[in-house]
């Protein structure tokens, strides 16, 4: 699947300009890469969260499709209702276009909350696409812990302080747990490598059955970093293998891009105030074990990838 | 024209939802209500129906698919009990307020905890703010007719709410019964074709359902909501009135049993109405001046027409198979204090909790709710406001 930039660009925008994210916020970024591989009509679920609130404030919509938010835990169980609709309705010739259906949620919504309905969904096999953007907190509310937050970071539920150093305990590895129930095709992508991004979108779309894509998405206000810095800190997210690029077809994994040289994953934390505690020298350890973890992670890949 | 068969309550339904024949039913098994879905998969398999089955992983994703489905312009439909209705709670106010017209059985059990699975009608009352219609079932029958005429009311463009059918769990649910059906052709032309005005798969108008509401609208849509609540009583009477030129069979906002020149009278919902109903006639055999009325709407509350029946009498006990807890009696009971309110002579009112967990109401005891009742009617006074019936102290 080739993706043509010009090309691409000719196209109407899907999530309009007007909505009322913050600058430098991941998550537009990734939404209008990701919409920009579409061809046809679309509806969009969403989650409750920063995508939600900021793009659908009565009587404004940022969005130029069909548009559904339910509730926070249940976009899937929703988009799956609305995709059932539409088999019926067009198996009794009801519906003429060929519509996509895709859901996007947080990590809060995705990872947590809204887990049980992402799995479900997945198991039944809707024909739909599923898409987190993962900040890494519940953004939305103030920068809560999520089961999406890395090690040792500074949440306002695991806040860094005199005894406590930050979260204590490693993310879930969600795209690995999308891959594990079989479903035609998951992926991990990141909006610094669009033409990555965008392809692993077509592919989403034209598979038959349900697809899981994981978008890095930068927060400045809970990374607590410059919104200059969003693309470049994807970059490292990447470059350190913090947040590998790879696809699972059919079962197969795929790397779709290995840094020239693993960076160390430093590099990417010294960045984000969330991380700056871990820099005092008592705490050492504890990037340590955050290396010791995108270590393993990395080789564990890299085998599943059949990567030497 | 009707047919003759025997069926349970539980089978009356999902005959009615094949007939129904909706597009979408997103359900999840629940005791008393499995077999309605079991029955309705094989429909599903048996290509008796158009549907789409999607058979969820919860109630909460039961509901959330419904309400996907019917956004998406389908006549879509789910059903549940108990643990599955508080499950699916904050998504059943979502439907509500997405005016979508949903039509869900409710076969009534008790809330946990403790644990039980008979029937009271704790459930369906702790979603009786949620802004859906709610036709309660006396016995299969009802809960078959309720059924039709519930999609009917739904969908009526003055209304556009969701409508919740209830009946007892296994008193109803898995009794069997005698009961007349309509033909499958009757019944499609009865509900019609389902039209939608905003769906999200029409290309040419996209749509937005759920979007943030904030200080500026969200009263606006909340006094609508109300109105359409409002609205829905002459309509779920215009429907009783074809329903009966179709079947034969009467449907009101209540049945007055017996309650012309009645002197005090027992209020009830749902099974237990039938077994008030014989002891009436017993007491009237006796001369008493007793009488019953069922209510078949709580949601509306049709307290206007209440005012009219009940206003007549000297007494009422009104008899709920809920607690609220608020130490003031079940929902029934303040709902009707408050709707006689207004009258100028207005009966004394009394309330009586029965049933809680599936505990049998026997004759005897609503033979004493008349006789206390009674001794209110003629100036005495109740030893309790409100009396937890046949429990054990």
């Amino acid at each position: 699947m080739s993706v043509n930039l010009k090309e691409l660009s000719k196209k109407p925008d899907i999530l309009t300009p007007g909505h009322r994210l913050c600058a430098g916020c991941g998550a537009p970024i990734a939404v209008r890469q990701l919409l920009s591989a579409l061809d046809n009509p679309v509806v969009i679920a969403n989650a409750t969260g920063c995508l939600e609130v900021s793009t659908s404030i009565f009587p404004y919509s940022a969005w130029n499709c069909s548009w559904i938010h339910n509730a926070f835990e249940n976009t899937a169980a929703t988009i799956s209702g609305v995709e059932a609709a539409y088999k019926s309705l067009k198996r009794q010739g009801k519906v003429k276009e060929d519509f996509k259906f895709i859901a996007f949620g947080g990590d809060g919504g995705t990872y947590d909350i809204g887990f049980q309905s992402l799995s479900g969904a997945m198991e039944r096999g809707h024909d739909i696409v599923y898409v987190c953007y993962d900040n890494g907190a519940y953004m939305n509310t103030g920068v809560q812990r999520s089961s999406a937050t890395p090690l040792g970071a500074d949440t306002t539920t695991s806040p860094a302080g005199a005894v406590v150093p930050g979260k204590l305990q490693h993310r879930k590895d969600l795209t690995a747990i999308m891959a594990a129930h079989n479903i035609p095709y998951v992926a991990q992508g990141s909006p610094s490598h669009f033409t990555d991004l965008i392809k692993k979108m077509k592919k989403a779309l034209a598979v038959k059955g349900p697809a899981f894509i994981n978008v890095l998405a930068p927060c400045p206000r809970g990374w607590r970093t410059e919104t200059s810095e969003t693309i470049s800190l994807l970059r490292l997210a990447v470059d350190t293998c913090f947040w590998p690029l790879y696809e699972v077809e059919d079962g197969k994994w795929n790397l779709t891009f290995k840094p020239k040289e693993k960076k160390p994953v430093e590099e990417w934390l010294k960045h984000q105030g969330r991380f700056r505690h871990l820099f005092k020298p008592e705490n050492r350890h504890l990037i340590d074990q955050f290396q010791e973890y995108v270590d393993k992670n990395w080789e564990t890949l890299l085998k599943r990838c059949e990567v030497s | 024209m009707g047919k003759r068969v025997a069926l349970t309550g539980n089978e009356a339904i999902a005959l009615g939802m094949r007939q129904i024949n909706p597009d979408v039913v997103a359900a999840y098994p629940i005791t008393p209500q499995t077999d309605i879905v079991q029955y309705f998969a094989s429909f599903v398999s048996d290509g008796q129906v158009k549907t789409e089955l999607v058979t969820v992983e919860s109630e909460h994703s039961a509901m959330s698919a419904t309400i996907g489905a019917a956004a998406a312009g389908a006549r879509a439909m789910t059903a549940t009990s108990s643990q599955g209705l508080a499950l699916m709670w904050e998504v059943v106010y979502i439907a509500a307020s997405f005016r979508l017209p949903i039509v869900m059985p409710v076969v009534n059990r008790a809330l946990s905890g403790p644990i039980n699975i008979h029937c009271d009608h704790s459930d369906s009352m702790g979603a009786r703010d949620s802004g859906w219609i709610q036709l309660y079932s006396e016995n299969a029958q009802e809960a078959y007719d309720n059924l039709l005429q519930a999609v009917k009311i739904a969908e009526d463009k003055r209304v556009m709410l969701p409508v919740m059918v209830c009946q007892d769990g296994f008193i109803t649910s898995h009794g069997m019964e005698n009961l007349e059906i309509l033909q499958d052709e009757e019944v499609r032309t009865f509900i019609g074709e389902y039209t939608p005005d905003y769906s999200l798969l029409d290309t040419k108008r996209p749509v937005m359902y759920g979007p943030l509401d904030l200080q500026n609208y969200y009263f606006e849509h909340k006094k609508q909501q109300a109105e359409a609540m409002k609205d829905a009583l002459p309509v779920i009477l215009e429907v009783a009135e074809e329903y009966r030129k179709l079947s034969g069979r009467e449907y009101q906002l209540f049945e007055a049993y017996r309650m012309d020149d009645a002197e005090y009278a027992v209020v009830i919902m749902g099974s237990a109405a039938g077994t008030t109903r014989v002891v009436v006639d017993e007491l009237r055999a006796a001369g008493e001046k007793v009488g019953l009325l069922k209510l078949r709407v709580f949601r509306p509350f049709p307290y206007k027409a209440l005012q009219q029946v009940l206003g007549k009498v000297k007494a009422v006990a009104v008899m709920d198979r809920a607690d609220s807890f608020s130490g003031f009696g079940g929902p029934l009971f303040s709902e009707i204090r408050a709707g006689l309110y207004d009258l100028e002579t207005r009966p004394r009112i009394s309330g009586y909790i029965y049933g809680l967990g599936g505990r049998d109401l026997g004759i005897d005891e609503i033979k004493r709710v008349f006789a206390e009742t009674k001794m209110i009617a003629r100036g005495g006074d109740a030893a309790d406001l409100v009396t937890h019936l046949g429990v054990r102290e």
